[in-house]
């Protein structure tokens, strides 16, 4: 057997805390278990839910002879591109119109992400510059982190978000960390339903923070992993995108058809990019270009082929916003019921920030030995961080998690 | 719009007078110093190729096989393969990071032999990745991580042409051995071994298990085993990139000759699949990367690795390319039918190169075209030069890449 060259010993790595969790859930045996761990969409019933819409498409594609399997162009699909950013800028987006909007079809939201990452730190604030800052909301997704310095960036900073103790945005923080950054800094902005807070800010907020970002340089990468999953409304829950692209903004938006779409597996996002003009854009894609042709040379064709279906005819897409508002509507139900349960068994705090908050997550703002309590005593498995998926809960299991959570909030301090 | 249009004006103001360089500063682009980026050496060719509105026009540029007709050809392995994963009503579940363990552990299987004694003691990973270039990809941020030995990446020279600028930007070093003989437009079987004898030790090498790309140039078995002997001598880690099993010889077993023989000769290999050729599954993106360790432990300690290089960059992979592969891989029938496909797809490749040949000598050329028969796989390496290969596209509508690579898989009975 041969030398092996690997630095002495290549260590266990440890593994990604959301699949670990999963994976305990998966192996306890406890009959009522409840998993309101990893972000997926469940149906009432616990399972997971291929969207009709998706499954009648999926059958149009099986059945059409003239589909083949021929490798998509290195940006992707066309149609999907130009389809999924009129989604989130809209249809007549003046930015579309002047022709200064193109994307670039990855894999999934994170590769959506990658791609913008590896392109600023080519091109952004001068060549090569990994000592430009990126600032990620403090909580964030905790992938933003890995993304940003696996593409080279050096500093990846937390701006100030979530304020454990009023349970709300920290507004004064955010504005402040954002006048006091080195100009030219990088800002991840979560679109809307902030993971893992739940809590977005109000329109008037986002244009102050939009204000002090104009001024300070500052660039604006968006992450909109749930349009239309928030409030059941596409328009809506994009405001925030449209509002920053009508401020003159030239900025990156990283989309996730993974939620709305529930195409989780299939891999399917979109980085849209809206540049100053034609030529900035086309410059930009060109270079986009080469760092896909180095990371998986063209994207997959499936994902992106079910959800250009889908846009792009009229029945589909009315199909489709039905499906969306039918999720978003049961996580809106789940977040009223558990409300009211809460209150009605006199658990201690307040907990309107359950209805509050919006999207698919919600930090409860129990502490971690309230959570360990929840995952060892009661087999309600959530993230340390006091993060649980809506989705988890069921009318089934509600009044069980209700009661576990106020078990847990009496009884462990 | 009157806002819009009076911005605009600021904006080419700006650019006239310095004074206004304030509102040009606002009004500019952060990608002001962006360059235009080349197109792709190979697939920037169908991009061209598109354009062209010649009606006789060829595209012999992108390895994507063909039919007789000129058309894309579906497998009727996938299609059927497709039937059946429609029918189950599978959910869109995220797969795990490392893929779909059904397709790992086939696509480790069609590699190695099911029988392989690496295998059976579960001494190496393989984890799904987006095809072959995805695998390439994981893997060169795997040896910039991990490899203690000198990051230098030996290719054959030449190779096929995103190998470099992959492990570029991985962070390594290419260098190069000597592999093909121009004269002979053959294998420099004398050249590779000086060059490899040479190689510091614990350096890496990266070999094409088959099907050459772009020259279609084989070593032979005897020649392969002296190579792994020279390679063991020097202690170099190998990397095999192989993207055309089946499709080079017809048969898969034949075209895994080479992994097999340097694991069984002891050589703890990484490896890169793509099931994009073989398969036909160009768009789905399915592929393989493959580590062989010293035992079972050591493998899993890889694997976590491997999953913490792989989530920052997509997470997890995309299911339905996996999945079909997977059906066929482990549904007897399917299996026999796609061995039969692959078989077929690389018979009709050699008999284009007869004809070619033939052609090519009715057509009175009097050079030697021995090579276009004797070379093995999609290409074809015709020794042409940039400047014919410029006119060939300028004048003749004929596209291929300035290497003078011509896909074999894509000519039809009456364009040769």
């Amino acid at each position: 057997m041969s030398q092996f060259f690997w630095v002495p010993e290549v260590p266990q790595a440890a593994p990604v805390a959301v699949f670990k969790l999963t994976q305990d859930f998966n192996n306890d045996q406890f009959p009522n278990k409840v998993n309101l761990g990893v972000g997926a969409y469940r149906t009432d019933e616990g399972q997971p839910w291929v969207l009709p819409v998706v499954k009648k498409v999926e059958k149009i594609i099986v059945h059409d002879d003239r589909l083949n399997h021929e490798y998509l162009p290195i940006l992707g699909l066309p149609e999907f591109r130009s389809s999924a950013s009129k989604i989130v800028l809209g249809d007549n987006s003046p930015a579309i119109l002047e022709n200064r909007v193109g994307a670039v079809q990855c894999l999934g939201g994170t590769g959506a992400l990658k791609i913008g990452a590896e392109f600023l730190r080519r091109f952004y604030n001068g060549s090569n510059n990994t000592k430009t800052p990126i600032y990620v909301s403090a909580p964030t997704w905790e992938n933003h982190n890995a993304v940003f310095s696996s593409a080279g960036f050096e500093d990846v900073r937390p701006y100030r978000y979530w304020d454990a103790e009023k349970r709300g945005l920290d507004l004064a923080g955010f504005l402040g960390d954002l006048e006091s950054c080195p100009e030219h800094s990088v800002f991840v902005l979560h679109a809307c339903a902030h993971n893992p807070t739940g809590t977005d800010p109000t329109q008037e907020q986002w244009k102050q923070i939009a204000e002090v970002m104009m001024r300070r340089k500052l660039f604006a990468f968006f992450d909109s992993a749930y349009q239309g999953f928030a409030s059941g409304s596409l328009e809506k829950d994009a405001w925030v995108v449209r509002y920053f692209v009508s401020s003159g903004f030239e900025m990156f938006c990283a989309q996730s058809f993974s939620k709305n779409f529930g195409l989780y597996n299939e891999r399917v996002g979109n980085l849209t990019v809206v540049a100053r003009d034609a030529d900035n854009l086309k410059r930009v894609l060109s270079q986009m270009e080469k760092v896909v042709r180095i990371t998986w040379s063209n994207p997959p064709s499936q994902g992106a082929r079910i959800v250009t279906i889908t846009l792009t005819s009229p029945e589909l897409f009315s199909e489709w916003q039905e499906n969306v508002k039918t999720m978003a509507n049961r996580v809106l139900l789940m977040r009223s019921q558990l409300k009211a349960k809460l209150q009605a068994l006199g658990t201690p705090g307040t907990w309107d920030h359950i209805t509050d908050q919006i999207g698919m997550f919600s930090f409860t703002g129990l502490n971690p030995k309230q959570v360990e309590y929840l995952v060892k005593e009661k087999h309600i498995y959530l993230m340390a961080s006091g993060r649980i998926n809506m989705c988890g809960l069921t009318t089934k299991n509600i009044d069980y998690v209700a009661e576990s959570i106020h078990e847990a909030v009496t009884k462990v301090q | 719009m009157a806002l819009l249009k009076s911005s605009k004006m600021i904006y080419c103001l700006g650019n006239i007078s310095p004074s206004l360089g304030v509102l040009s500063t606002r009004n500019s682009s952060w990608w002001g110093g962006v360059q235009m980026g080349p197109p792709d050496p190979i697939l920037g060719v169908t991009e061209a190729f598109k354009k062209d509105t010649n009606p006789k026009k060829m595209n012999l540029g992108v390895g994507a096989y063909r039919d007789d007709q000129g058309k894309p050809f579906v497998l009727s392995c996938v299609r059927k393969a497709e039937a059946i994963i429609a029918a189950k009503q599978l959910d869109k579940e995220y797969l795990p990071i490392g893929g779909l363990a059904e397709f790992s552990k086939a696509c480790a299987q069609l590699a190695l032999g099911p029988e392989n004694e690496v295998l059976k003691s579960s001494r190496s990973v393989t984890v799904q990745t987006i095809s072959g270039t995805g695998s390439l990809r994981i893997g060169a941020n795997f040896l910039a991580r991990f490899h203690a030995g000198p990051h230098d990446v030996y290719l054959p020279k030449p190779s096929w042409g995103n190998h470099t600028p992959i492990f570029r930007d991985a962070g390594m070093q290419l260098k190069a051995y000597r592999y093909y003989e121009p004269s002979t437009c053959g294998f420099d079987f004398k050249g590779a071994l000086d060059d490899i004898s040479k190689i510091p030790e614990q350096s890496i090498i990266l070999l094409h298990a088959c099907a050459h790309n772009p020259t279609g140039v084989d070593p032979r078995p005897e020649q392969w085993k002296e190579i792994a002997d020279i390679v063991k001598k020097r202690n170099l880690l190998v990397f095999f990139d192989m993207a055309y099993q089946g499709f080079a010889s017809g048969d898969i077993d034949r075209d895994a000759w080479a992994v097999r023989h340097f694991i069984e000769n002891g050589h703890n290999i990484v490896l890169s699949q793509s099931f994009a050729k073989n398969m036909g599954l160009y768009g789905e993106r399915v592929g393989g990367f493959t580590v062989v360790c010293k035992d079972a432990e050591e493998a899993k300690r890889v694997e976590s690795q491997l999953k913490i290089l792989i989530r920052p960059i997509y997470s997890n992979p995309p299911v339905n390319g996996a999945r079909i592969a997977a059906t066929i891989l482990n549904t007897p029938e399917l299996r026999s039918l796609w061995l039969e496909e692959v078989h077929g797809m690389a018979n009709r490749i050699i008999k284009m190169r007869e004809q070619l040949v033939a052609g090519l000598k009715k057509n009175g050329s009097s050079h030697n075209w021995q090579h276009v028969i004797d070379q093995i796989g999609m290409f074809c390496f015709t020794g042409l030069k940039p400047e014919q290969v410029e006119r060939l596209t300028k004048e003749f509508s004929v596209y291929m890449t300035k290497d003078g690579r011509i896909s074999m898989a894509d000519d039809s009975n009456e364009q040769i």
